[in-house]
Protein backbone atom coordinates (compact mmCIF):
# COMPACT_ATOMS: atom_id res chain seq x y z
CA UNK A 1 0.00 0.00 0.00
CA UNK A 2 2.88 2.58 1.25
CA UNK A 3 4.98 0.98 -1.76
CA UNK A 4 2.15 1.61 -3.73
CA UNK A 5 1.50 5.53 -2.82
CA UNK A 6 5.65 6.07 -3.16
CA UNK A 7 5.40 4.37 -7.04
CA UNK A 8 2.52 6.76 -7.67
CA UNK A 9 4.65 9.72 -6.95
CA UNK A 10 7.25 8.39 -8.59
CA UNK A 11 5.92 8.01 -11.87
CA UNK A 12 3.76 11.43 -11.16
CA UNK A 13 7.84 12.86 -11.06
CA UNK A 14 8.61 11.18 -14.08
CA UNK A 15 5.66 12.65 -15.99
CA UNK A 16 5.80 15.89 -14.70
CA UNK A 17 9.24 16.88 -13.87
CA UNK A 18 8.63 20.05 -11.87
CA UNK A 19 6.29 17.88 -9.17
CA UNK A 20 8.64 16.07 -7.96
CA UNK A 21 6.79 15.24 -4.40
CA UNK A 22 10.11 14.10 -3.43
CA UNK A 23 9.49 14.10 0.36
CA UNK A 24 6.51 11.00 -0.90
CA UNK A 25 8.57 8.39 -2.38
CA UNK A 26 12.14 9.42 -1.02
CA UNK A 27 12.76 7.92 2.51
CA UNK A 28 14.77 10.44 3.76
CA UNK A 29 12.67 13.34 2.54
CA UNK A 30 10.38 12.36 4.26
CA UNK A 31 11.46 11.90 7.41
CA UNK A 32 12.56 15.38 7.23
CA UNK A 33 9.82 16.82 6.27
CA UNK A 34 7.66 14.45 9.52
CA UNK A 35 10.85 16.01 11.97
CA UNK A 36 10.23 19.60 10.77
CA UNK A 37 6.36 19.12 11.45
CA UNK A 38 7.21 17.87 14.61
CA UNK A 39 9.17 20.66 15.69
CA UNK A 40 6.82 23.50 14.22
CA UNK A 41 3.79 21.81 16.52
CA UNK A 42 6.30 21.34 19.27
CA UNK A 43 6.95 25.25 19.04
CA UNK A 44 3.36 26.72 18.33
CA UNK A 45 2.17 24.56 21.69
CA UNK A 46 4.81 25.54 23.73
CA UNK A 47 4.68 29.65 22.90
CA UNK A 48 0.76 29.06 23.35
CA UNK A 49 1.24 28.28 26.58
CA UNK A 50 3.91 30.20 27.57
CA UNK A 51 2.61 33.17 26.02
CA UNK A 52 -0.97 32.91 28.03
CA UNK A 53 0.63 32.14 31.28
CA UNK A 54 3.01 35.58 30.17
CA UNK A 55 -0.63 37.62 29.15
CA UNK A 56 -2.40 36.59 32.27
CA UNK A 57 0.37 37.22 34.71
CA UNK A 58 1.12 40.53 32.88
CA UNK A 59 -2.45 41.65 32.66
CA UNK A 60 -2.56 40.92 36.96
CA UNK A 61 0.26 43.35 37.10
CA UNK A 62 -0.73 45.90 35.43
CA UNK A 63 -3.60 46.07 37.86
CA UNK A 64 -1.36 46.03 40.65
CA UNK A 65 -0.84 49.33 43.06
CA UNK A 66 2.44 48.83 42.39
CA UNK A 67 4.18 51.42 40.24
CA UNK A 68 7.33 50.19 39.75
CA UNK A 69 5.40 46.79 38.71
CA UNK A 70 3.19 48.37 36.14
CA UNK A 71 5.75 50.59 34.94
CA UNK A 72 8.09 47.41 34.00
CA UNK A 73 4.97 45.97 32.60
CA UNK A 74 4.56 48.64 30.07
CA UNK A 75 7.60 48.59 28.94
CA UNK A 76 7.69 45.19 27.98
CA UNK A 77 4.94 45.88 26.19
CA UNK A 78 6.10 48.98 24.35
CA UNK A 79 9.58 47.04 23.65
CA UNK A 80 8.06 43.84 21.75
CA UNK A 81 4.88 45.02 20.14
CA UNK A 82 6.82 47.64 18.55
CA UNK A 83 9.94 45.81 17.54
CA UNK A 84 10.02 43.29 14.31
CA UNK A 85 9.16 39.67 16.06
CA UNK A 86 12.48 38.63 13.70
CA UNK A 87 14.82 41.12 14.90
CA UNK A 88 13.81 40.23 18.48
CA UNK A 89 14.51 36.45 17.48
CA UNK A 90 18.25 37.51 15.97
CA UNK A 91 18.98 39.41 19.26
CA UNK A 92 17.93 36.74 21.92
CA UNK A 93 20.09 34.11 20.54
CA UNK A 94 23.11 35.71 19.10
CA UNK A 95 23.37 39.14 21.69
CA UNK A 96 21.43 37.43 24.82
CA UNK A 97 22.76 33.36 23.87
CA UNK A 98 26.64 34.91 24.29
CA UNK A 99 25.64 35.62 27.82
CA UNK A 100 24.26 32.25 28.66
CA UNK A 101 26.13 29.84 30.28
CA UNK A 102 27.04 26.35 28.46
CA UNK A 103 27.10 23.33 29.64
CA UNK A 104 28.86 19.81 28.66
CA UNK A 105 27.14 18.22 25.96
CA UNK A 106 26.11 14.91 25.48
CA UNK A 107 29.05 13.39 23.52
CA UNK A 108 31.30 14.19 27.06
CA UNK A 109 33.56 16.67 25.47
CA UNK A 110 31.65 19.83 23.54
CA UNK A 111 30.49 22.30 25.45
CA UNK A 112 26.62 23.45 24.69
CA UNK A 113 24.70 26.37 25.26
CA UNK A 114 22.49 25.87 28.18
CA UNK A 115 19.42 27.54 26.19
CA UNK A 116 19.54 26.02 22.70
CA UNK A 117 18.32 27.92 19.49
CA UNK A 118 14.77 25.71 20.26
CA UNK A 119 15.13 27.43 23.65
CA UNK A 120 15.40 30.64 22.85
CA UNK A 121 12.99 30.07 19.53
CA UNK A 122 10.58 29.30 22.36
CA UNK A 123 11.41 32.16 24.65
CA UNK A 124 11.90 34.97 22.27
CA UNK A 125 8.00 34.22 20.16
CA UNK A 126 6.39 33.91 23.73
CA UNK A 127 7.68 37.14 25.31
CA UNK A 128 6.44 38.60 21.51
CA UNK A 129 2.61 36.96 21.48
CA UNK A 130 2.49 37.51 25.22
CA UNK A 131 2.91 41.00 24.89
CA UNK A 132 -0.33 41.43 23.02
CA UNK A 133 -2.08 38.62 25.19
CA UNK A 134 -1.40 41.28 28.33
CA UNK A 135 -3.31 43.59 26.13
CA UNK A 136 -5.63 41.36 24.93
CA UNK A 137 -6.16 39.97 28.46
CA UNK A 138 -6.47 43.77 30.06
CA UNK A 139 -8.77 44.86 27.46
CA UNK A 140 -11.04 41.89 28.61
CA UNK A 141 -10.50 42.70 32.23
CA UNK A 142 -11.43 46.06 31.73
CA UNK A 143 -14.75 44.85 29.48
CA UNK A 144 -15.93 43.49 32.84
CA UNK A 145 -18.23 46.68 34.21
CA UNK A 146 -17.54 48.20 38.01
CA UNK A 147 -20.71 47.47 38.90
CA UNK A 148 -20.30 43.65 38.87
CA UNK A 149 -17.07 43.97 40.83
CA UNK A 150 -18.87 46.47 43.70
CA UNK A 151 -21.70 43.80 43.82
CA UNK A 152 -19.39 41.00 44.77
CA UNK A 153 -17.75 43.55 47.27
CA UNK A 154 -20.98 44.15 48.82
CA UNK A 155 -21.41 40.40 49.41
CA UNK A 156 -18.42 40.53 51.41
CA UNK A 157 -15.97 38.91 48.56
CA UNK A 158 -12.25 39.80 48.93
CA UNK A 159 -10.26 41.12 46.27
CA UNK A 160 -9.09 37.93 45.08
CA UNK A 161 -12.22 36.13 45.44
CA UNK A 162 -13.62 38.95 42.97
CA UNK A 163 -10.98 38.46 40.53
CA UNK A 164 -11.28 34.33 40.63
CA UNK A 165 -14.99 34.07 40.43
CA UNK A 166 -16.20 37.16 38.74
CA UNK A 167 -13.56 39.25 36.97
CA UNK A 168 -11.40 36.33 35.20
CA UNK A 169 -14.50 34.06 34.12
CA UNK A 170 -16.29 36.98 32.48
CA UNK A 171 -12.92 38.64 31.09
CA UNK A 172 -11.90 35.63 29.53
CA UNK A 173 -15.22 35.02 27.64
CA UNK A 174 -14.84 38.61 26.34
CA UNK A 175 -11.13 38.36 24.89
CA UNK A 176 -11.28 34.68 23.07
CA UNK A 177 -11.48 36.14 19.55
CA UNK A 178 -8.91 38.25 19.91
CA UNK A 179 -6.80 36.07 21.81
CA UNK A 180 -7.34 33.76 18.87
CA UNK A 181 -6.18 35.89 16.38
CA UNK A 182 -3.22 36.28 18.14
CA UNK A 183 -2.44 32.83 18.66
CA UNK A 184 -3.06 32.16 14.46
CA UNK A 185 -0.40 34.54 14.19
CA UNK A 186 1.83 33.12 16.91
CA UNK A 187 1.82 29.59 15.11
CA UNK A 188 2.42 31.23 11.52
CA UNK A 189 5.43 33.45 13.28
CA UNK A 190 7.02 30.20 14.31
CA UNK A 191 8.51 30.03 11.08
CA UNK A 192 10.47 32.60 11.51
CA UNK A 193 12.82 30.14 14.00
CA UNK A 194 14.44 29.33 10.96
CA UNK A 195 16.32 32.33 10.98
CA UNK A 196 18.54 31.04 14.13
CA UNK A 197 18.61 27.06 12.33
CA UNK A 198 15.33 25.61 13.99
CA UNK A 199 15.11 22.67 12.36
CA UNK A 200 10.91 23.32 12.41
CA UNK A 201 9.00 23.10 8.97
CA UNK A 202 10.07 25.90 6.79
CA UNK A 203 13.82 24.58 7.59
CA UNK A 204 13.16 21.33 6.36
CA UNK A 205 11.45 22.75 3.07
CA UNK A 206 13.81 25.28 2.53
CA UNK A 207 16.45 22.42 2.84
CA UNK A 208 14.66 20.56 0.31
CA UNK A 209 13.84 22.18 -2.67
CA UNK A 210 18.07 23.20 -1.90
CA UNK A 211 18.52 19.82 -2.65
CA UNK A 212 15.94 18.77 -5.09
CA UNK A 213 15.03 21.50 -7.40
CA UNK A 214 12.24 19.76 -9.05
CA UNK A 215 10.53 19.28 -5.57
CA UNK A 216 10.02 23.37 -5.06
CA UNK A 217 6.31 23.54 -6.11
CA UNK A 218 5.21 20.69 -4.08
CA UNK A 219 7.54 21.44 -1.03
CA UNK A 220 5.80 24.95 -1.46
CA UNK A 221 2.68 23.32 -1.49
CA UNK A 222 3.30 21.19 1.20
CA UNK A 223 3.94 24.05 3.28
CA UNK A 224 1.13 26.13 2.80
CA UNK A 225 -1.35 22.85 3.10
CA UNK A 226 0.30 21.97 6.48
CA UNK A 227 -0.24 25.27 8.42
CA UNK A 228 -3.36 25.90 6.30
CA UNK A 229 -3.97 22.28 8.51
CA UNK A 230 -2.09 23.43 11.66
CA UNK A 231 -4.15 26.62 12.10
CA UNK A 232 -7.50 25.57 11.06
CA UNK A 233 -6.97 22.38 13.80
CA UNK A 234 -6.38 25.39 16.61
CA UNK A 235 -9.19 27.66 15.39
CA UNK A 236 -11.61 24.63 15.54
CA UNK A 237 -10.53 23.88 19.10
CA UNK A 238 -10.82 27.69 19.88
CA UNK A 239 -14.22 27.91 18.51
CA UNK A 240 -15.09 25.02 20.10
CA UNK A 241 -14.10 26.22 23.56
CA UNK A 242 -15.56 29.60 23.02
CA UNK A 243 -19.32 27.49 22.13
CA UNK A 244 -18.63 25.58 25.32
CA UNK A 245 -18.39 28.72 27.51
CA UNK A 246 -21.15 30.94 26.11
CA UNK A 247 -23.36 31.50 28.68
CA UNK A 248 -27.15 31.97 27.78
CA UNK A 249 -28.49 35.28 27.28
CA UNK A 250 -25.33 36.92 27.39
CA UNK A 251 -23.51 38.35 24.99
CA UNK A 252 -23.16 38.13 21.37
CA UNK B 1 -20.16 53.56 71.89
CA UNK B 2 -19.23 50.08 70.00
CA UNK B 3 -20.57 47.11 68.60
CA UNK B 4 -20.29 45.41 71.95
CA UNK B 5 -22.82 47.55 74.23
CA UNK B 6 -25.00 47.99 71.24
CA UNK B 7 -29.07 47.06 72.18
CA UNK B 8 -31.50 46.58 69.81
CA UNK B 9 -33.36 49.88 71.15
CA UNK B 10 -30.34 52.15 69.90
CA UNK B 11 -30.89 52.78 66.30
CA UNK B 12 -29.42 49.86 63.83
CA UNK B 13 -27.87 52.49 61.67
CA UNK B 14 -26.73 55.93 62.67
CA UNK B 15 -25.21 58.89 60.73
CA UNK B 16 -23.93 61.64 61.83
CA UNK B 17 -22.98 64.45 59.98
CA UNK B 18 -21.46 63.09 57.41
CA UNK B 19 -19.75 64.92 54.91
CA UNK B 20 -18.64 63.05 51.94
CA UNK B 21 -16.93 65.16 48.57
CA UNK B 22 -15.80 63.75 45.36
CA UNK B 23 -12.53 65.90 44.20
CA UNK B 24 -14.15 69.45 45.12
CA UNK B 25 -17.57 68.53 44.75
CA UNK B 26 -18.78 68.08 48.10
CA UNK B 27 -21.95 65.63 47.46
CA UNK B 28 -22.80 65.45 51.73
CA UNK B 29 -23.02 68.32 53.21
CA UNK B 30 -23.69 66.87 56.99
CA UNK B 31 -26.42 64.54 56.77
CA UNK B 32 -27.71 63.06 59.93
CA UNK B 33 -30.92 60.64 60.35
CA UNK B 34 -31.43 57.64 62.36
CA UNK B 35 -32.80 54.00 61.82
CA UNK B 36 -34.00 51.89 64.38
CA UNK B 37 -34.40 48.07 63.41
CA UNK B 38 -37.54 46.97 61.75
CA UNK B 39 -38.14 50.29 60.36
CA UNK B 40 -38.22 51.41 56.64
CA UNK B 41 -36.81 54.56 55.72
CA UNK B 42 -37.40 56.28 52.26
CA UNK B 43 -35.13 59.05 50.85
CA UNK B 44 -36.07 61.09 48.18
CA UNK B 45 -34.94 63.91 46.67
CA UNK B 46 -33.94 65.16 42.90
CA UNK B 47 -31.35 63.47 41.07
CA UNK B 48 -27.98 64.44 42.13
CA UNK B 49 -28.77 65.45 45.75
CA UNK B 50 -26.28 62.46 47.10
CA UNK B 51 -29.14 60.06 48.48
CA UNK B 52 -27.15 57.32 46.29
CA UNK B 53 -24.05 58.14 47.63
CA UNK B 54 -25.16 58.20 51.41
CA UNK B 55 -26.20 55.00 51.46
CA UNK B 56 -23.37 53.76 49.35
CA UNK B 57 -21.39 55.00 52.36
CA UNK B 58 -23.75 52.97 54.76
CA UNK B 59 -21.72 49.46 53.57
CA UNK B 60 -18.39 51.68 52.92
CA UNK B 61 -18.90 51.03 49.04
CA UNK B 62 -17.43 55.23 49.57
CA UNK B 63 -15.72 56.59 52.16
CA UNK B 64 -16.80 59.81 54.16
CA UNK B 65 -14.81 62.95 54.97
CA UNK B 66 -16.04 63.43 58.15
CA UNK B 67 -18.72 62.52 60.51
CA UNK B 68 -19.47 58.99 61.07
CA UNK B 69 -21.82 56.17 60.42
CA UNK B 70 -22.86 53.48 63.53
CA UNK B 71 -24.22 50.12 61.79
CA UNK B 72 -25.39 48.19 64.98
CA UNK B 73 -22.57 50.71 67.29
CA UNK B 74 -20.03 49.75 64.98
CA UNK B 75 -18.39 52.96 63.11
CA UNK B 76 -18.21 52.10 59.54
CA UNK B 77 -14.93 54.34 58.77
CA UNK B 78 -12.99 52.91 60.81
CA UNK B 79 -9.91 51.54 59.21
CA UNK B 80 -9.72 48.98 61.43
CA UNK B 81 -13.09 47.30 60.89
CA UNK B 82 -13.71 43.80 59.63
CA UNK B 83 -15.16 44.92 56.21
CA UNK B 84 -16.71 41.29 55.72
CA UNK B 85 -18.63 41.42 58.98
CA UNK B 86 -20.14 44.57 58.17
CA UNK B 87 -21.24 43.47 54.51
CA UNK B 88 -22.82 40.10 56.49
CA UNK B 89 -24.87 42.70 58.30
CA UNK B 90 -26.01 45.00 55.28
CA UNK B 91 -27.39 43.64 51.97
CA UNK B 92 -27.42 46.12 48.86
CA UNK B 93 -29.44 45.61 45.97
CA UNK B 94 -28.40 48.16 43.12
CA UNK B 95 -30.33 49.44 40.13
CA UNK B 96 -28.80 47.63 37.88
CA UNK B 97 -29.02 44.51 39.74
CA UNK B 98 -25.30 43.30 38.78
CA UNK B 99 -25.89 40.01 39.01
CA UNK B 100 -23.02 37.68 38.08
CA UNK B 101 -23.69 36.81 34.47
CA UNK B 102 -21.84 33.75 34.08
CA UNK B 103 -23.64 31.76 36.94
CA UNK B 104 -27.20 30.61 37.51
CA UNK B 105 -29.98 32.68 39.32
CA UNK B 106 -29.48 29.88 42.04
CA UNK B 107 -25.70 29.88 42.20
CA UNK B 108 -26.41 33.50 42.25
CA UNK B 109 -27.91 33.11 45.46
CA UNK B 110 -25.73 30.40 46.64
CA UNK B 111 -22.00 32.08 45.96
CA UNK B 112 -21.65 34.67 48.49
CA UNK B 113 -22.70 32.26 51.66
CA UNK B 114 -20.69 29.04 50.46
CA UNK B 115 -17.69 31.79 49.33
CA UNK B 116 -17.47 34.13 51.62
CA UNK B 117 -19.36 32.57 55.38
CA UNK B 118 -17.77 29.25 53.88
CA UNK B 119 -21.16 27.33 54.94
CA UNK B 120 -22.09 24.13 53.66
CA UNK B 121 -23.07 23.74 50.44
CA UNK B 122 -26.39 21.64 51.22
CA UNK B 123 -27.40 23.75 53.25
CA UNK B 124 -26.90 27.19 51.58
CA UNK B 125 -28.78 25.43 49.10
CA UNK B 126 -31.58 24.69 50.72
CA UNK B 127 -31.99 28.16 51.73
CA UNK B 128 -31.40 29.59 48.55
CA UNK B 129 -34.45 27.44 47.09
CA UNK B 130 -36.10 28.43 49.72
CA UNK B 131 -35.60 32.49 48.97
CA UNK B 132 -36.38 31.46 45.29
CA UNK B 133 -39.46 30.60 46.71
CA UNK B 134 -39.97 33.60 48.60
CA UNK B 135 -39.31 35.78 45.60
CA UNK B 136 -41.46 34.04 43.43
CA UNK B 137 -39.01 32.79 40.94
CA UNK B 138 -39.70 28.90 41.16
CA UNK B 139 -39.08 27.57 37.98
CA UNK B 140 -36.04 29.91 36.81
CA UNK B 141 -33.54 28.70 39.24
CA UNK B 142 -30.87 26.91 37.04
CA UNK B 143 -31.69 30.29 34.60
CA UNK B 144 -28.71 32.74 33.72
CA UNK B 145 -29.84 36.33 34.29
CA UNK B 146 -29.50 37.27 30.45
CA UNK B 147 -32.41 34.65 30.39
CA UNK B 148 -34.40 36.72 32.89
CA UNK B 149 -36.55 39.35 32.34
CA UNK B 150 -35.52 43.41 34.12
CA UNK B 151 -37.90 42.46 37.08
CA UNK B 152 -36.87 38.83 37.74
CA UNK B 153 -33.13 39.56 37.98
CA UNK B 154 -33.95 42.63 40.46
CA UNK B 155 -35.93 40.04 42.51
CA UNK B 156 -32.72 37.30 42.29
CA UNK B 157 -30.81 40.46 43.14
CA UNK B 158 -32.98 40.65 46.11
CA UNK B 159 -32.81 37.18 46.81
CA UNK B 160 -28.91 36.98 47.15
CA UNK B 161 -28.33 39.93 49.55
CA UNK B 162 -31.09 37.93 51.71
CA UNK B 163 -28.97 34.72 51.66
CA UNK B 164 -26.36 36.37 53.28
CA UNK B 165 -28.94 36.83 56.29
CA UNK B 166 -28.54 40.82 56.54
CA UNK B 167 -29.90 42.76 59.35
CA UNK B 168 -30.33 46.17 57.37
CA UNK B 169 -31.06 45.99 53.66
CA UNK B 170 -30.09 49.16 51.05
CA UNK B 171 -32.31 49.40 48.08
CA UNK B 172 -30.55 52.08 45.53
CA UNK B 173 -33.00 52.83 43.25
CA UNK B 174 -34.11 49.53 42.12
CA UNK B 175 -36.88 49.97 40.30
CA UNK B 176 -35.82 52.70 37.91
CA UNK B 177 -34.15 50.96 35.27
CA UNK B 178 -37.24 48.55 35.16
CA UNK B 179 -39.79 48.57 32.76
CA UNK B 180 -43.37 49.72 34.06
CA UNK B 181 -45.18 46.67 34.39
CA UNK B 182 -42.00 44.47 36.35
CA UNK B 183 -42.10 47.29 38.68
CA UNK B 184 -44.66 45.92 40.47
CA UNK B 185 -43.83 42.90 41.36
CA UNK B 186 -40.24 43.93 42.70
CA UNK B 187 -42.24 46.64 44.78
CA UNK B 188 -44.26 43.62 46.36
CA UNK B 189 -41.36 41.91 47.62
CA UNK B 190 -39.85 44.53 49.46
CA UNK B 191 -43.34 45.27 50.45
CA UNK B 192 -43.21 41.32 51.98
CA UNK B 193 -39.76 42.07 53.20
CA UNK B 194 -40.92 45.04 55.18
CA UNK B 195 -43.46 43.63 56.26
CA UNK B 196 -41.60 40.69 57.76
CA UNK B 197 -39.56 42.98 59.58
CA UNK B 198 -36.42 43.74 58.07
CA UNK B 199 -34.71 47.03 58.26
CA UNK B 200 -34.61 48.63 55.10
CA UNK B 201 -33.42 52.04 53.98
CA UNK B 202 -34.96 52.64 49.93
CA UNK B 203 -33.45 55.06 47.56
CA UNK B 204 -36.18 55.52 45.34
CA UNK B 205 -38.58 57.78 42.83
CA UNK B 206 -41.81 55.43 43.93
CA UNK B 207 -43.42 58.07 45.50
CA UNK B 208 -46.78 55.72 46.17
CA UNK B 209 -45.07 52.73 47.21
CA UNK B 210 -42.90 55.11 49.56
CA UNK B 211 -46.05 56.62 51.05
CA UNK B 212 -47.20 53.05 51.40
CA UNK B 213 -44.43 51.21 52.69
CA UNK B 214 -42.48 54.00 54.68
CA UNK B 215 -42.47 54.67 58.32
CA UNK B 216 -40.45 58.07 57.46
CA UNK B 217 -39.62 59.84 54.63
CA UNK B 218 -36.59 61.89 54.02
CA UNK B 219 -36.03 64.54 51.64
CA UNK B 220 -32.51 65.42 50.54
CA UNK B 221 -31.45 68.15 48.31
CA UNK B 222 -28.32 69.51 47.25
CA UNK B 223 -26.23 67.11 50.03
CA UNK B 224 -28.14 67.82 52.84
CA UNK B 225 -31.68 66.49 54.83
CA UNK B 226 -33.96 69.45 53.84
CA UNK B 227 -36.80 67.59 55.68
CA UNK B 228 -38.18 64.33 57.11
CA UNK B 229 -41.34 63.35 58.67
CA UNK B 230 -44.01 60.31 58.36
CA UNK B 231 -44.87 59.76 54.87
CA UNK B 232 -48.65 61.57 55.97
CA UNK B 233 -47.31 64.56 57.08
CA UNK B 234 -44.73 64.40 55.22
CA UNK B 235 -47.10 64.42 51.58
CA UNK B 236 -49.92 66.37 52.70
CA UNK B 237 -47.77 69.01 54.38
CA UNK B 238 -44.37 69.25 53.93
CA UNK B 239 -43.43 72.81 54.86
CA UNK B 240 -40.04 73.73 52.87
CA UNK B 241 -40.54 75.52 49.41
CA UNK B 242 -37.63 73.44 47.73
CA UNK B 243 -39.88 70.15 48.91
CA UNK B 244 -43.16 71.35 47.67
CA UNK B 245 -41.73 72.50 44.90
CA UNK B 246 -39.99 68.63 44.17
CA UNK B 247 -43.38 67.10 45.05
CA UNK B 248 -45.29 69.08 42.63
CA UNK B 249 -42.99 68.09 40.13
CA UNK B 250 -43.31 64.39 40.92
CA UNK B 251 -46.96 63.71 41.90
Amino acid sequence: MIEAFAEFFRQFAEEYPRWNFIFFHDERQFWRVVSGFQYTVILSIACVIFSVIIGIVGAWLQGSPLKWARRLVQGYIQFFRNTPPFVQLLFFYFALGQFTPTITGPDGWTEVPLISNVGWAIISLSFFAGAFNVEIFRAGIEAVPESTTEAATSLGFTRLQTYKEVVLPLSFRVCLPALNNNLVNLVKTTTQAVGIAVPELLYECLGIWNDYPSALYPTMLFLFVSFIVLVGILVYGMHRWEKAMKIPGYGG
Amino acid sequence: MNSENWTPDQPIVSIKDVHKSFGDLEVLKGVTLDVMKGEVICIIGPSGSGKSTLIRCVNALNDIQSGSILVEGQEVHDPKLDKLELRQKVGMVFQQYNLFPHKTALENIMMAPVLVLKEDKDEVEKRARALVKKVRLEGKENNYPGELSGGQQQRVAIARSLAMRPDVMLFDEVTAALDPETVKEVLVTIKELAQDGMTCILVTHEMGFAREVADHIYFTDRGVIVEHGPPDTFFDAAKDPRTKEFLSQIL
